[in-house]
């Protein structure tokens, strides 16, 4: 809460006091010499300090894309941690370049909130778990459950929805730190835990016995998420979702971190073009030519990401699904580079 | 004589000017801020207020329902946030005033057990003690499947404490009307009772009489079958228990580390009430021929109660904006509601401005009516 109120008071001293500058933020990053980007609270597979302390995750990637697109090097770059209620005024007061944050994609954010949202990097979508000593099955047979959330975003909402739909009541329990939320989960306060299905993962991950929990088949919403800028500055927000388009694009192309150096000598016109070989697609956006050679060469391509930091392997264990390419069943598209 | 060289003038010349800065300043950061969010095309105003809520509050003192207005969600933590408070403050002071007499009981073994009390208590800031009680409510006590029967309807988990719940079934306006006349009827007589105590100087029954006038009507009405009264009791349903009473475990953490600090607070306040009265009336009472105890019930304490007055207004005012603590533990307060409000909105600055709005208005208040009794109870000076 603290941290929370300083951050808006922070924003909001912001607002007040100074005259947004509406120069474009490329050059604003470029002479900083580093790229800000707004990252969730120590999220395990997302955005969580590893024991080098160097920032770890699915968000933290994406981030590091943007910075090599700019600076040829992923490591010029800063991550703020934000908090869920503040992550929007941290963009808009400038505090933080790009937010990359587990940030579901919304109408009335994008419309009200003064910022774009990029690509959708992750189609997720809010789940329940449960003890599986309680015997349930489904969401819908949790009627007059007490359910255990983190505040605001879109989860208290849904929840609401959901069993209006279904007819039945619930008491809702709201917890402003996710520590709070998880342990009071693990205590018995609450039958059930809802949130994002990924972040389930990363709870039941963090777990004493993570096989004693289960997460519920329905999915009660859509939740794409998007890392996003402030409005109004076109030019950042192409560098922003090209980065992350070009790591999809890699993925489908066979590209990755291993065999970048050798994908340079490709005959491909597609993959001559997104790493600079040929064309200046750089240039158009300001950006060195090499561009999506840095980028693959700092991150690798949009599978290696997923895998590495929440896929099957990990702690999170979590199948490519909707997430897998287009020509793999899954929704990850990304248009042409030409 | 030069106008300029008027005190009086030139005092009101310079009350104007810092009138006018400080308006200015106001303006100006008003219209800095509305041109930026303009210019970043977000949405400014209060018409957020009459969209739908669309979120569940758990703890509703009066009548919410996720389909309602975000301005009665935010009224539903308004009436939270006093609740909470005003439970803490009383039962805080009550407790606060026996701490602190007992603090300067003759026993050593009592003084030094309040001592110890009021310092673990001061000296820790309130949100661990938040955490605190929070943890060991959820921790010590079973889930709500395996609840302890306390009595019979009554089930202790870490789902809460549930209770079977008394309703008036038919008949509630005319008990309320009844109790209302049997109140002020009470309070009536007792006055009359008391008057005429000190001007005849002989004891009489007047506040038997106020009690039976407070219960007996009532009573009759009840036993001439005038009002009935049902019974909510808990069931164990698939999950939890539901119906009866039930008292939350944040709502209960809260109060408790509340009603602690108030009265740790309250201790301090009235020993240091007591001591400043002098020994000469303790000295005098006892020449009287008063008992200890009531020495200090009818001649240390009501004097000390004009200077208790004072620092108490402070004590209130601060568990007040303590209460704001709340969002720790899960309680829905009015910070917590307008948090969810502010997430679902973005309307971050509309909704602060609401809630310091609301907090400013209500320490005002209590300010107020602390400053009206203070003035009631204050030594007339004549």
């Amino acid at each position: 809460m603290k941290h929370g109120f300083l951050a808006i008071c922070a924003a909001a001293t912001a607002l007040l006091a100074t005259s947004v500058a509406q120069a474009g933020t490329l050059d604003t990053v470029k002479a900083r010499g580093k790229l800000v980007c707004g990252v969730s609270l120590a999220t395990p597979g997302f955005a969580a300090p590893d024991d080098k302390g160097r920032m770890q995750g699915f968000d933290a990637d994406v981030c590091r894309s943007v910075a090599a697109a700019v600076f040829g090097d992923g490591d010029k770059i800063e991550f703020v941690p934000t908090n869920i209620n503040t992550r929007f005024q941290a963009l808009q007061s400038g505090e933080i370049d790009m937010l990359s944050r587990q940030t579901t994609q919304t109408f009335s954010r994008e419309a009200s909130l003064g910022l774009d949202f990029g690509p959708n990097v992750f189609y997720d979508g809010q789940g329940l778990m449960v003890a599986k000593s309680l015997g349930v099955s489904s969401a819908k047979e949790l009627t007059d459950a007490a359910i255990c959330t983190l505040p605001g975003t879109t989860t208290a909402q849904n929840l609401s929805d959901f069993f209006r739909t279904i007819g039945g009541k619930f008491e809702l329990v709201v917890f402003e730190s996710p520590d709070e939320n998880r342990a009071a989960f693990f205590a018995g306060r609450c039958e059930a835990i809802s949130s994002d299905r990924s972040d389930l993962a990363s709870i039941r991950a963090v777990a004493n016995n993570p096989d004693d929990y289960i997460v519920l088949p329905e999915t009660i919403s859509k939740e794409p998420l998007a890392p996003a800028v402030r409005q109004n500055d076109s030019n950042w927000r192409d560098i922003m979702s090209w980065s992350v388009w070009l790591l999809m694009a890699a993925e489908e192309k066979g590209i990755t971190q291993a065999n970048v150096d050798e994908m340079l000598k490709s005959q491909d016109p597609d993959i001559q073009r997104m790493l600079g070989v040929t064309d200046e697609l750089g240039a158009m956006l300001g950006l060195d030519n090499k561009w999506g050679y840095n980028i693959i060469k700092a991150v690798g391509n949009y599978g290696e990401i997923f895998e590495r930091n929440v896929g099957e392997k990990t702690r999170l264990g979590l199948t490519r699904g909707p997430n897998a390419q287009w020509n793999a069943g899954g929704l990850v598209y990304a248009p042409p580079f030409r | 004589m030069n106008i300029l060289n008027d005190m009086r003038f030139r005092a009101f010349c310079y009350q104007i000017g810092a009138i006018g800065l400080v308006a200015f300043a106001a303006w100006t950061m008003f219209a800095t801020a509305s041109d930026n969010l303009a210019k970043q095309n977000i949405a400014t105003g209060f018409g957020f207020l009459a969209r739908q809520a669309g979120f569940v509050i758990s703890e509703t003192a009066i009548a919410y329902q996720p389909t309602d207005s975000i301005a009665r969600a935010i009224l539903v933590g308004i009436v939270n946030t006093v609740k909470v408070s005003l439970l803490a403050a009383i039962l805080g002071t009550l407790l606060g005033l026996f701490v602190g007499v007992a603090r300067m009981s003759r026993n050593p073994l009592l003084a030094r057990l309040a001592l110890a009390y009021v310092e673990v208590l001061r000296n820790v800031p309130l949100l661990l003690y938040l955490f605190l009680w929070y943890s060991l409510i959820i921790l010590v006590f079973p889930p709500v499947k395996q609840a302890l029967n306390v009595l019979p309807g009554v089930f202790l988990s870490n789902s809460g404490l549930v209770l079977p719940a008394v309703f008036v079934e038919s008949g509630a306006t005319i008990l309320a009307l009844i109790v209302c006349a049997g109140i002020a009827s009470a309070i009536l007589i007792w006055r009359i009772s008391r008057q005429r105590r000190i001007t005849t100087g002989q004891s009489n029954h007047g506040a038997f009489i106020a009690c039976l006038v407070l219960l007996v009507p009532p009573l009759l009405l009840w036993g001439l079958g005038g009002v009935s009264f049902g019974w909510d009791i808990p069931q164990a349903g698939r999950f939890r228990l539901t119906g009866g009473l039930h008292v939350r475990p944040e709502f209960v953490a809260l109060l408790f580390g509340l009603l602690l600090s108030v009265s740790a607070s309250v201790a301090e306040i009235v020993r240091a009430g007591i001591q400043a009265i002098g020994p000469g009336q303790w000295e005098a009472a006892a020449a009287l021929g008063l008992h200890r105890s009531r020495v200090m019930r009818l001649v240390v304490l009501p004097q000390a109660l004009r200077l208790i007055i004072p620092p108490l207004t402070n004590t209130y005012l601060t568990v007040f904006k303590n209460s704001s603590l709340a969002i720790a533990i899960g309680y829905p307060d009015l910070v917590m509601v307008s948090n969810t409000v502010m997430n679902q909105t973005g309307q971050a600055i509309e909704t602060i401005a609401i809630f310091m709005g609301v907090y400013l208005g209500l320490s005002i208040a209590i300010s107020l009516t602390m400053n009206w009794y203070n003035a009631r109870v204050a030594l007339k000076e004549r």
